[in-house]
Parts: C-alpha cells; sequence; structure tokens
C-alpha cells in the first residue's frame, strides 16, 4: 500500500499543516518509506492480544469535587500571541450575514 | 570564599562541602556559572542561563541552611527546556513555543526549589524531544564534552553536556524512547528513566503521554539516588502518577549482588552493536558475576518489532499532544492575514521544525479512520507481546543487562540525513519504555576514548534493584570517575 502525493495532502488537512509542494513530495516519500517498514507488524498474529492503553493499574482517578484556584488570568494570557485583558484574541471565526 | 572548582565534581561532594562551611551555594553558583560561560560557544549546551535565579536561590539557602534538609539543596543543576519554571522561557527547542513563559511550575521544579536545589539554566533538546542527537533543536546544535565535533546524544543532549562537562552537578532530562539513557551513554553519565508512573509529568511538555518519564543525569550512582529521593513522589496534579510513596533509594547504595540473577538478553547484542560496545557490556556483566551475581543467557523475541511499534505509538500520541500548538494561546502565531483555520495552518507550517512535522503526519495517518486498527491498534496489541517478553524474563531474572545504545556518540552531520540510521540508536532503549519498567545507563567503558554505556533493567518498581547493581559495579571500576579534556584545540598537551 503506497500513500499518494494527493493522500498525503489530506493528512495534512487533519493536521492542520500548510504544507508547500516541495514538502509534500518529501514528506511522500519518508511517509512511505516508514510505512514500509510498519509492515512487518502484519507478520504477527494478534487476533488474540489485548491492546496496550496503559502500562499501569491505574484507573478512573478521581479527587474530591472541589473549588481550587486555577492559574491568575494575567499570567496565562501574558503568553499568547494575542490577548485583550480578559480573552485569548483570534481571526473572526463565525461569518455574519452582512459579511462584516 | 573562593575554592578548587576541580575537586568537586559530583552533587554529593558538592553537598558535602556546603554542609562542611568550606564553601558557600553562591560561590558553587558562581563558579558554575563562570564555567558554563566559559564553555558554552563551544558546547552549545544552554538555552537560558538564569543567573539571577540561581544566585537568588543560592542566598535563600545561604541564609538560612538549617531550614533545608536534602542534600541536595544549595547545589546547582539544570533542567531540560520542557519542563515549565516560572519566569523562564520554555522553548522545547521550538520556533512554537520561542519566547513563551509559562504560568506554573513542573512539580519536578518546585520539589527541587522547596528543597533548596538551584537551576541555573534550561537545557538544549531535540525538538518537542523528538531525536537522538540535539542535532534537531530549533536554536543550536550541542557538542559532546568527549568529543565536541560529536552528538551528545538525545533528546536530553543539554542536559547530558552540562553535567559531563562539569557546568551542572545533576540535570534532569525526559524519556520518552531513550533520552536520559542514550545521551546519559554517550557522554559517560549516569542516566536513569524511571518507572512509568514513579515521577510526575505535571508541567512537562507532553510528547508521547504513555511513553514519557522525568528522570536524573548525574556523574555517579549516587547522585542519582540523590535526585531521585527528590523527583519520586505521588502528584495528584498528574493522574497517572502512582500513588504508593517512592522508598529511599540511597539505602540502595549497597556493594552487593550476591545471589541476584542477571539475565542477558541476546536480542539486545545483535544487528548494528558495535563490537567494542559488546565487549565493554560483557565485562561489566563478567564483573558482576565476580561479584556473586548469576548469569543467564535469555532470549526476548518480540524486541525487534520494538522499533515499528513506537514508531506508531509516539507518533500518534504526539499528533494529539501538538495539536494544541495552534497560535491562540502560546508562542508564535503567523502574521499571515487569514481565517482561523489558515491561521492555525500556518503557524504550524512556519513554527514546527522538519522532524516534528513528520512525525506529526505520521501519527495523523495512524490514527485517521480506517487505518487506526491496521496501525495503531496493531502497535498497542504487539506492545503487549513485548510486556510480556519482559514479564516472562523477570519471573526468572532479578534484571536484565544490555549495551544503553549500539554505538558510541557519532559526528555531528553523520545520522541527520539518514532518519533509519538516527532511530537505530534508540534500539536498546525503546522497549523499555514500550513495558514501563525502569531502566538505567550507567558508565562501563571506553571505546576510541569515547564513553560506553550498559543499561540496568529491572521490572515495575524495581529501582532499588538497578541502583544496587549499579553501584556495586560502580565501587569496583574507575570509569564514572573519568572527565573529558576541556581545553580548546592547541592547548591540549
Amino acid at each position: 500500500m503506497k500513500l499518494s502525493v494527493e493522500e498525503v495532502s489530506n493528512v495534512a488537512v487533519l493536521a492542520r499543516l500548510a504544507l508547500c509542494e516541495e514538502e509534500k513530495q518529501r514528506l511522500t516519500g519518508h511517509l512511505n518509506e516508514i510505512i514500509e517498514h510498519f509492515s512487518r507488524l502484519q507478520d504477527l498474529d494478534t487476533a488474540d492480544v489485548e491492546p496496550t492503553d496503559r502500562v499501569l493499574p491505574v484507573v478512573n482517578v478521581y479527587r474530591e469535587d472541589g473549588a481550587r484556584p486555577g492559574l491568575p488570568r494575567e499570567a496565562v494570557l501574558a503568553g499568547a500571541p494575542e490577548a485583550s485583558d480578559c480573552a485569548f484574541i483570534v481571526p473572526r471565526v463565525v461569518d455574519t450575514a452582512d459579511g462584516k | 570564599m573562593s575554592f578548587d572548582l576541580d575537586s568537586i565534581s559530583t552533587a554529593w561532594q558538592a553537598s558535602e562541602a556546603l554542609c562542611s562551611g568550606k564553601v558557600s551555594s553562591e560561590a558553587h553558583t558562581r563558579a558554575l556559572l563562570e564555567r558554563l560561560r566559559a564553555l558554552e560557544p563551544r558546547l552549545n549546551a544552554f538555552l537560558a542561563i538564569l543567573d539571577d535565579e540561581a544566585l537568588a536561590a543560592a542566598a535563600r539557602y545561604d541564609e538560612n541552611r538549617s531550614a533545608f534538609a536534602s542534600p541536595l539543596a544549595g547545589v546547582p543543576g539544570a533542567i531540560k527546556d520542557n519542563m515549565c519554571l516560572i519566569g523562564a522561557p520554555n522553548t522545547c527547542g521550538s520556533k512554537i513555543l520561542a519566547g513563551w513563559k509559562p504560568p506554573y511550575n513542573a512539580t519536578v521544579v518546585n520539589a527541587i526549589l522547596d528543597a533548596g536545589g538551584v537551576i541555573l539554566g534550561k537545557t538544549n533538546l531535540d525538538e518537542f524531544a523528538m531525536g537522538s542527537s540535539t542535532e534537531n533543536s530549533a536554536f543550536k546544535v550541542t557538542s559532546n564534552p568527549w568529543d565536541f565535533s560529536r552528538v551528545p546524544g538525545g533528546s536530553s543532549g543539554g542536559s547530558a553536556a552540562a553535567v559531563a562537562a562539569g557546568a551542572a552537578f545533576w540535570a534532569l532530562g525526559s524519556d520518552t524512547g531513550g533520552s536520559i539513557r542514550q545521551p546519559a551513554a554517550f557522554c559517560g553519565l549516569v542516566g536513569l528513566k524511571p518507572t512509568y508512573g514513579r515521577v510526575s509529568r505535571y508541567g512537562l511538555v507532553a510528547y508521547a503521554s504513555s511513553l514519557d518519564q522525568i528522570g536524573p543525569l548525574t556523574r555517579d550512582v549516587r547522585d542519582a539516588a540523590l535526585v531521585m529521593n527528590l523527583l519520586a513522589a505521588h502528584d495528584p496534579l498528574d493522574s497517572t502518577s502512582w500513588p504508593e510513596p517512592a522508598p529511599d533509594y540511597t539505602k540502595s547504595l549497597v556493594n552487593d549482588v550476591s545471589g541476584m540473577t542477571i539475565g542477558v538478553p541476546k536480542e539486545f547484542f545483535g544487528q548494528g552493536v558495535e563490537e567494542d560496545v559488546a565487549s565493554a557490556v560483557w565485562a561489566a556483566i563478567r564483573l558482576l558475576e565476580q561479584k556473586g551475581a548469576r548469569v543467564k543467557e535469555i532470549s526476548m523475541p518480540n524486541v525487534e518489532y520494538a522499533l515499528p511499534v513506537y514508531y506508531i505509538i509516539a507518533p500518534a500520541e504526539a499528533s494529539s499532544n501538538l495539536a494544541r500548538y495552534d497560535g491562540v494561546r502560546y508562542g508564535h502565531r503567523t502574521e499571515m492575514q487569514c481565517d482561523h483555520v489558515a491561521m492555525f495552518e500556518q503557524t504550524r507550517a512556519e513554527g514546527f521544525g522538519a522532524e516534528v512535522k513528520q512525525r506529526i503526519m505520521i501519527g495523523t495517518y495512524a490514527l485517521s479512520a480506517g487505518y487506526y486498527d491496521a496501525y495503531y491498534l496493531k502497535a498497542q496489541q504487539v506492545r503487549t507481546l513485548l510486556r510480556r517478553d519482559f514479564d516472562a524474563a523477570f519471573e526468572t531474572c532479578d534484571l536484565l543487562i544490555t549495551p544503553t545504545a549500539p554505538t558510541t556518540a557519532f559526528r555531528i552531520g553523520e545520522r541527520s540525513s539518514d532518519p533509519f540510521q538516527m532511530k537505530l540508536s534508540d534500539v536498546c532503549t525503546i522497549p523499555v519504555n514500550l513495558a514501563g519498567i525502569p531502566g538505567m545507563s550507567v558508565p562501563c567503558g571506553f571505546s576510541n576514548g569515547l564513553p560506553v554505556g550498559m543499561q540496568l533493567l529491572g521490572p515495575a518498581f524495581g529501582e532499588e534493584t538497578l541502583f544496587r547493581a549499579a553501584y556495586t559495579f560502580e565501587q569496583s571500576t574507575d570509569y564514572h570517575l573519568a572527565r573529558p579534556d576541556l581545553r580548546p584545540c592547541g592547548e591540549s598537551h
């Protein structure tokens, strides 16, 4: 199974990565090499094997549902590329009827 | 107060000098800052040097010594630049986080600071800890103090280079597939990846969450135990943190391995392992045998699948963890005027380096609809087979010994164009993260003047066995006492 440049472009859309043509070509080559390497796993019969999703028997870790102080708002917003005094600022997400 | 820095090279020696009153923490700190500044143009180990913060921490200790009980109080070290420290940049070696300062401390950072530790700076790494040579940092390429034309290993290469060069008495690294142990081996240090869950990851920038662990890089086994005593604890802020209290690891510094059974899995000595490396590790195994351990050759047939399993699971988890870098809450945002989706795509295109993009792409593909069963699920099932190999080994063995890396430190640039060669340098360390067990690299020889490391592996929470065996080995050898010649070319002999 070989990935085409178009399929790689679709993966880039899912990954939210803008890629130039040269990068798409290069990554298609890289990804196909790596997928080739993965194919060795298909030699193993794992039909009855449980997947490992955690290595420790730690599940459902709860804490008291009490109020705790969060991080100071100013300190958090200070790290943002663009912020007001109470929010992160992002490009417009919703189109309005009149286009404004 | 002046003193001879060269007479002190480990954290425990620095601690003894402090406790005897011969030297202040401020003097230690100034001496190390001076040394690291002098070395940094050739070493490139640091992404941030924190003079003011370090001297303030040293003063806090000097003014109130009795308030700090830890042997690491007042002893300066360094942390990898993927652990949050308030007021210091946290770049992860990536342009996408350049300039970002975290609003909180990692739990391990609080543990160090609360104990009176001094943090000199933040060390270089492969971008988001993805790499094996520290060449993938967006900012600088770190050199190996044993040979400045070679890599220090990675991804915790800055931490390893700093300790090996004597610019820090201890350092913290993080290890997802070998990123503490392999640089420890390349730089002649002790490096420990603890059991998954033993050390809190709160405030460690996530790479692959089912694999990541924080641990120490130090010059000897005693120092590793002292650092681990600070790091190992339950943390309610990390829900994967193990709830049982940690032991005092210095109690395991016992010079005795009699009755211990050491397993030697032949698969770790296979293709690609240099002859000098294999013979140094075997010599170490024979030494422990002379000290009373039993040695048993074993086979772990699924180890050969560890690399493909890792290169599915780690990128899959990374693609999810790195989704948060979208130009909204931290660091870089593209200056291009565009809608929000294009802003995410462009920000990420500008901010991430080639290796990170490649891993995000692999991971996104492996998790995408229609391929999940063939790749991610399959990899998790083979991960179970690999864990069973380790379980079986530890039914009859107390610990396993392997090489840490198949070779000694390679030249800068030698492997950066061949990603498969690069990944092969982690072939002995990756299985350990997949199994979640502890692994320690210990200096065990030299090949052409470059350090060789052996890897000790124990069952989950078997760190004490590793400390005991490593300490016994260290007591009978002097590899941990060797120091690199740091004089610039032209001044040597």
